[in-house]
């Protein structure tokens, strides 16, 4: 008993957050993954991009909420979240006509293109900022716990209860199928093998005819879904604040580069890297062990690795770690 | 003469519109944002010497700056007696420790060929080291910690005049540049800049909440002055006699001798304050000037020629036979030190270390932007691209407010849409930088005062 009490508490406390956030970064490093494999540059602004597509989620969610639409159990931003990924489209397009392109046409060196983002994380955040605010907003509505502590203990009989709210189920889930759905798009399809080629080489995707401008299109869509999307589960499950979506590019780059840049299957995974790390190291394991080790063994201690205020060095240790012995990322990226 | 009229035209229309403020809002406003110029002109040379004589991109400003800081609390605060007692040991013997290991590993790494026992080797001295380090340490910092925590609850500093952390935060911030640059430098640009940033963001970290180290988020606060205190002045004779001596003709109007007399305090007050933010330009001052000719000595020396070379053609110079490896770690450190002076400096005109404050939109990213709209590899560019950033970052409020008034004017004071973007006349500081660093990068790619190389 003692022992499933012990499996359930991993479960409550690590298992199921870092399978969330882990999602919620995946979908960030993806996004960077992308941009950088086919475009070629560290796009600093991808925080501001994605809380940019969350504020339009946002948006059309409070709109629906006016009118009076719901989903019932499930939070409206799921119905929002297709109208904001039009407008996120949109503006992606726009920069990339406005801003990147320009750049692109001249083979500026990759730092160039880098700078130029953080002008359009600048700007984006300024927008972002100016017509929401930056304070922190909630905009979940629906049923929260798909199960709840107090409802697991009396069904089981333990001592540890599990909860599970509704957004890490809807998280998993969505991140789970839109994410199949990209590498059946990239490996399956013509356009998606395009993609790798000119990702791949470019010089040789051109001599074969491949349209560098529908690629480049197609790089900026898909990466609107993904920021979109990403940024919107990110905020159902916490809350949406500008300035932490700003500070979350930092464990998505080291997502992105743990499982090697350019290569998004790596970025995927390289996401439940992350939070996995991060939560198991900064997890205090005084309870596990209560359960596990016979009475006259309890640690004194809280068990903790690394307290809490670590979370973020740890993912950037752990990125660290990778840069020195294994630039390339634990999955083969680009060679740098 | 005449082919630096650009250079002089540009910072005079910089001090100009200082100028403009001081008379248009106050004259303490000014030197304030003149102080902060200042500094940021400081950061903006460390980062030129790395982006704009060798190419290398550091996103770890914000790192150097707070160390910088830490130094300053560290020179400047008085010691703790109790908590040194109570902890002072255990935290000296750790320090010991974490240098033992560190040796084993170089021991280890020099001895042994490169092999998979090497790294398990290595791998199990350093977690090891570390589970030691924190039985020592733990109760140590706890012991710290619980010193009367609302004020003190560190182990304070060495007591000495903060103008010294302005030196010693440059030996921080170019240590922790070595140690970085060992690590980080061999990655290709756009990974190193991600590796800075992540750097720094560890080193805010540590800074935040080692408690026992820099008070964490209680902030330290009260830090020693440079320059006299404003109640102090207030106080002085001569200071008074300066005051009415320059406010003469406006006194002279009034007649009534009471009136008169708080008329005069009024001046001293604000005059005290104006005279104690003059004492810090001028100590900026200095180190600007300072630092402007060292490095515009480097920028023309052979030295700088290498740099030009190495950061041009990386392997032509390698095969001239330069240690490209080498100097890149030089300049890393260097570059970074500069950042760390500007950081003690920062810390030293606020009086308080605030590690919360630490956040890379101001103190990385704002100072790229300063480097790349003044002009990279150009001293007198960067220390422009300082000003005019800075000058722009505070005014851009203002600025804002008077765009915002001016083109919903049709609107009624109350409606929402005003209301919302007066509101929101902060951030369109974000919106300036960002717009503005576009254009430049676009239509001006060598910013404002573009590198010149002069070939005799």
């Amino acid at each position: 008993m003692d022992f499933l009490n012990a499996i359930i508490l991993l479960l409550n406390y690590i298992f199921v957050p870092a399978l969330a956030y882990g999602s919620q970064l995946a979908l960030g490093a993806i996004f960077v993954t992308l941009i950088y494999g086919i475009l070629r540059f560290a796009n600093f602004a991808t925080g501001d991009m994605m809380s940019f597509g969350t504020m339009f989620t946002i948006l059309f969610t409070w709109y629906f909420q006016s009118v009076g639409i719901s989903l019932g159990v499930l939070p409206t931003a799921l119905l929002a979240i297709p109208f904001a990924i039009i407008f996120m489209i949109g503006y992606m397009l726009l920069i990339d006509k406005f801003v990147f392109k320009y750049y692109r046409v001249n083979k500026s060196p990759p730092v160039q293109l880098a700078m130029v983002s953080i002008g359009v994380m600048f700007v984006t955040q300024a927008v972002v900022r100016i017509i929401i605010g930056p304070s922190d907003r909630r905009f979940f509505d629906g049923e929260k716990f798909l199960i709840k502590a107090g409802e697991f203990k009396e069904m089981t009989g333990l001592n540890e209860g599990l909860a599970i709210k509704s957004t890490q189920v809807i998280t998993i889930l969505v991140t789970l199928i839109l994410v199949s759905t990209l590498f059946w798009f990239l490996n399956k399809t013509k356009t998606g093998k395009s993609m790798r080629a000119y990702s791949d080489n470019e010089d040789l995707a051109l001599l074969s005819g491949i349209d560098p401008k529908r690629i480049v299109m197609i790089t900026w869509i898909i990466a609107g879904i993904l920021a979109t999307i990403g940024g919107a589960l990110y905020g159902l499950d916490k809350s949406f604040k500008p300035f932490t979506y700003f500070n979350n590019m930092l464990p998505i780059f080291a997502a992105a580069i743990v499982g090697g840049i350019g290569n998004p299957f790596g970025a995927f995974l390289g996401g439940y890297v992350i939070a996995f790390s991060e939560i198991l190291l900064t997890y205090a394991y005084r309870k596990f062990f209560m359960y596990v080790l016979p009475e006259s063994m309890e640690p004194g201690g809280l068990v903790q690795l690394l307290s809490t205020d670590y979370k973020f060095a740890v993912s950037f240790s752990i990125l660290v770690i990778v840069l020195l012995y294994r630039p390339s990322g634990i999955f083969k990226g680009k060679v740098l | 003469m005449r082919k630096n009229l650009n250079v002089i035209a540009a910072y005079s229309i910089m001090m100009g519109l200082i100028i403009l403020v001081g008379i248009f809002q106050s004259w303490n406003i000014a030197l304030s944002i003149f102080n902060l110029c200042l500094i940021s002109a400081v950061m903006t040379m460390g980062a030129n010497i790395q982006w704009g004589y060798a190419g290398l991109i550091n996103f770890g400003i914000m790192g150097y700056t707070a160390l910088g800081g830490l130094a300053a609390v560290l020179i400047s605060v008085n010691p703790v007696q109790e908590a040194w007692n109570a902890g002072g040991w255990n935290i000296l013997f750790s320090l010991f420790l974490i240098i033992g290991m560190v040796l084993a590993v170089r021991y280890v790494l020099k001895k042994y060929e490169k092999s998979k026992i090497r790294t398990y080797i290595i791998s199990t001295i350093i977690i090891l080291g570390i589970i030691i380090i924190r039985f020592v340490s733990e109760p140590g910092i706890e012991a710290i910690e619980e010193v009367d925590p609302a004020k003190t609850g560190f182990l304070g500093g060495l007591g000495l005049p903060i103008i010294f952390s302005w030196i010693v935060g440059a030996l921080f911030a170019g240590g922790l540049a070595f140690v970085i640059g060992k690590v980080a430098l061999g990655l290709r640009a756009d990974y190193l800049a991600i590796a800075t940033l992540l750097i720094s963001e560890i080193v805010i970290a540590i800074i935040k909440h080692e408690d026992w180290l820099t008070r964490g988020v209680k902030n330290v606060i009260g830090l020693k002055r440079p320059a006299p205190y404003e109640v102090n002045l207030q106080q002085t004779d001569w200071f008074i006699n300066l005051v009415e001596k320059f406010n003469f003709s406006k006194l002279n109007l009034i007649s009534d001798l009471a009136e008169r007399q708080a008329a005069l305090n009024q001046f001293v007050i604000e005059g005290s304050s104006v005279f104690v933010k003059l004492c810090y330009s001028g100590l900026f001052l200095i180190v600007v000037i300072i630092l402007l000719i060292l490095t515009q000595k480097a920028l023309y020396s052979p030295w700088g020629r290498m740099m030009r070379a190495i950061r041009d053609n990386e392997e032509a110079a390698n095969a001239m036979g330069k240690n490209v490896v080498k100097q890149h770690l030089l300049i890393f450190v260097l570059g970074s030190a500069i950042v760390g002076i500007a950081g003690a400096m920062l810390v030293t005109q606020d009086g308080l270390f605030t590690p919360g404050s630490y956040r890379p939109m101001r103190y990385t990213f704002l100072i790229w932007v300063m480097v790349i709209v003044g002009g990279s590899g150009n001293n007198f560019g960067a220390i422009l691209g300082g000003f005019v950033v800075w000058f722009l970052w505070i005014e851009a409020a203002p600025i804002g407010l008077y765009l915002v008034n001016l083109t919903t004017a049709g609107l009624d004071d109350t409606h929402a849409l005003k209301v919302h973007l007066i509101e929101s006349v902060p951030y369109f500081r974000f919106l300036m930088m960002g717009i503005g660093l576009l254009l430049i990068m676009r239509y001006r790619p060598k910013g404002i005062l573009p590198e010149k190389i002069e070939i005799k």
